[in-house]
């Protein structure tokens, strides 16, 4: 089998059939914390699996699946609920383990009245700030120096709030990555950068993006350290994620975590790898799936049962077909709230193009929604 | 004549250039091997390889950017930006450099850098996948901008701007790309930049529209034809410069106009082309130059169809200037 490259650099603490490597520090992980972080991550495998089958079924507009990459959304974990994560656009289960539910996931991906960003954003957009996960934009980057001013307010505010921000490993070849490491750097901002590295960034490969041999190493340049971990390796990541999280609360500074991992399939559903990548590349890392390795973890630790994870899949499973059975029946958001939330107060020119509008709606019908 | 769809005009727009022209190179995210998100590189990088069809690093700025120093070196670069609404990073380079070079520098540096974008909704993108940004290129001095709405046009006009020495915005009406399908001459030809096309000719109303609107304003003027009314449907092609000539010929007959666009209505393109008609033309207006516009909110995504501009909406406001 082929194993991650033993880079010196690569935080590792798990094998890839899940047995802790010899000489590794294993992290202080609470056990129910751990079955937890596999129950979510189980929840985020059946919901891509649902949603990408729906999609194909041409019942869902555009879907965005994860899969490989889960356990890399963890490295949320061991924040406290009073730290804010500005997500991309492919971080599942942090948005499940802080809380966000099915149904308020289902209801975004259709955009439907009960949406809460009110039917506005492509499916995968979420936003919560009940939660502190801050709205997710497609323009990628654009998150990052905002995460380093939300990391440096809480300085400046005086609280030790931390925050953590997720992107690509295409996206730190944008501006705003350069520009957000930059300040947090300079200002000794509590933040922690999650560079997902999968491989590509839709067809064009990693050394398409940078000629540096990590992207890890592109911290020295800002004055932080720069962590390489296997992105695969829950336990792994977990420890890194706590290792910079605690620095950044005590004041020491922003931390870049280049998390190793693989896009398995699609970009997303509208994406075909096969005209660009052999197929044989995904295979090597399916063996390194990080859902398998947390399994076999678990299951030395007597914390897994095949009984418990069928049980979570059915569940799960359930709540999906309750959550698209609601959304069927729940009609799109109003038309006239296409114009709430321009601005604060809604200024004359709208409020007379809603006028008109709901005058239209009232004589002749282009509405696609019955 | 081949039938081609835009995708494939464009494809084929950009091959003939890059066999003629050894300077001609592409750029852009995803252009390669992959032959862009559209398909519109397809087979370029087979053909001329990874020296001229370049997959860049995921930056704007940095596509627009070197493309810009490529120009002024004395290359001719046709950057891809993979969709209008991530222009932006590459604002800076394209308003403050790209557009001024020419002039800053007293004639010296001219910078043929031929942007291809796709633009507009209808494709169930939400507001990052759907925008109209036009107006503010064309309130950048020293940009062209182009709005082809069918593949013959997309082919000469493109190959029109490859061959001229000033920047150029081309944008690409993506809701239509593959359904928006004509014939196209085989082999080159090219289209006069700066001149409208009358896609269909009428008496009563001059309805002017560009890029995906064209086929919205044509299914009006089917509709209003109907209903006894004679619409001229000017396809204005070319937004910077704008054929005054055309339009006002087309006004002066008409005595009536009736503007379309996707993009929101405040500070519009439509609202400079009011104002240059009725500065000409006001002795010939039997009504109010009216506008349909897309709504001065974010574009949004559930309710996409209910924000952009269709045929029963514009035959509302022909209805209404001809009973002014
Ligand atoms: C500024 C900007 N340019 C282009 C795009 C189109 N786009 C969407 S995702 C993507 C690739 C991102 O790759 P990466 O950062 O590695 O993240 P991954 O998708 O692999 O998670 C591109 C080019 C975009 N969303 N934003
Ligand atoms: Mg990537």
């Amino acid at each position: 089998m082929v194993a991650v490259q033993a880079q010196d650099d690569l935080r590792r603490v798990l094998d890839d059939e899940g047995r802790v490597l010899p000489g590794a520090r294993v992290p202080d992980v609470a056990d129910d914390v751990l079955r937890n972080i596999f129950d979510k991550m189980t929840l985020v495998r059946v919901m891509d699996d649902r949603m990408m089958r729906l999609q194909r079924q041409g019942r869902l507009g555009f879907y965005m699946k994860s899969i490989g990459e889960e356990a890399t959304h963890f490295a949320t974990a061991p924040l406290r609920m009073s730290d804010w994560v500005y997500p991309s656009y492919r971080e599942q289960g942090a948005w499940f383990y802080r809380g966000y539910t099915i149904k308020q996931f289902v209801d975004q991906l259709f955009g439907n009245a009960n949406d809460p960003v009110k039917g506005r954003q492509m499916p995968v957009h979420h936003s919560a700030n009940w939660l502190n996960l801050v709205s997710i934009s497609s323009p990628v980057g654009t998150q990052i120096p905002q995460a380093v001013g939300s990391a440096y307010a809480a300085k400046i505010m005086g609280k030790d709030d931390v925050s953590m921000v997720y992107f690509g490993e295409g996206t730190s070849s944008t501006g705003e990555f350069h520009v957000g490491l930059n300040f947090a750097g300079v200002w000794k901002a509590p933040c922690v950068f999650i560079c997902r590295n999968n491989g590509w960034a839709i067809s064009v490969p990693r050394e398409k993006q940078t000629a540096a041999k990590t992207f890890a190493s592109k911290a020295v340049g800002y004055g932080m350290p720069g962590i390489r971990v296997d992105g695969n390796d829950i336990l792994a990541v977990l420890q890194v994620a706590q290792e910079a999280i605690d620095r950044a609360r005590a004041g020491e500074g922003p931390t870049l975590i280049e998390a190793l991992t693989y896009r398995v399939q699609g970009h997303s559903s509208s994406d075909d790898p096969s005209v660009y990548r052999d197929p044989k590349e995904p295979e090597i890392w399916e063996k390194r799936d990080p859902l398998n390795r947390m399994r076999n973890y678990l299951t030395h630790r007597g914390l897994w049962d095949q009984a418990w994870e069928q049980g979570l899949i059915d569940r799960y499973n359930q709540e999906i077909t309750d959550a698209l059975a609601a959304s069927d029946v729940t009609p799109p958001p109003p038309v006239e709230s296409m114009f709430d939330d321009v601005y604060e107060e809604m200024p004359w020119h709208i409020r007379e193009q809603k006028a008109w509008l709901m005058a239209q709606a009232r004589t002749k019908s282009p509405h696609h929604h019955g | 004549m081949p039938v081609m769809n835009i995708i494939q005009a464009v494809n084929d727009a950009l091959r003939l250039q890059m066999r003629q022209d050894p300077r001609t190179v592409v750029l852009g995210e995803d252009v390669g091997k992959f032959g862009g998100v559209f398909r519109a590189t397809s087979g370029l990088y087979e053909e001329f390889g990874g020296e001229r069809v370049i997959d860049t690093p995921l930056a704007e700025a940095g596509i627009i950017g070197t493309a810009i120093g490529m120009a002024l070196y004395g290359l001719r670069p046709v950057p891809e930006i993979q969709f209008g609404d991530f222009i932006f990073p590459a604002f800076d380079q394209i308003v403050n450099e790209l557009a001024k070079f020419r002039y800053r520098s007293g004639g010296q540096y001219p910078c043929p850098v031929i942007i291809r974008t796709p633009v507009g909704g209808g494709i169930r993108g939400g507001h990052y996948h759907s925008q109209s940004p036009e107006a503010l290129f064309i309130h950048t001095p020293g940009l062209k901008v182009i709005a082809p709405s069918n593949p013959y046009d997309a082919k000469g006009l493109l190959l029109a701007c490859m061959r001229q020495n000033d920047p150029v915005l081309f944008m690409e009406p993506k809701r239509i790309y593959r359904a928006s399908k004509g014939e196209v001459p085989e082999g080159d030809y090219t289209l006069e930049l700066g001149k409208l096309a009358v896609t269909r000719p009428g008496t009563q109303v001059t309805l002017i529209a560009w890029s995906g609107m064209v086929s919205i304003a044509e299914e009006t003027a089917a509709k209003a034809e109907a209903a006894g009314i004679s619409v001229e449907v000017l396809d204005l092609r070319s937004l910077m410069p704008f054929d005054i000539d055309g339009i006002l010929a087309s006004v002066r007959k008409t005595g009536r106009c009736v503007i379309l666009h996707e993009a929101p209505k405040t500070c519009g393109f439509g609202a400079e082309l009011i104002a240059s008609i009725q500065e000409r033309a006001m002795e010939h207006l039997e009504a109010p130059i009216t506008r349909v516009c897309g709504f001065d909110t974010p574009f949004p995504y559930t309710l996409e169809h209910e924000y952009m501009p269709n045929a029963d909406r514009v035959l509302g406001a022909i209805r209404q200037t001809l009973e002014w």
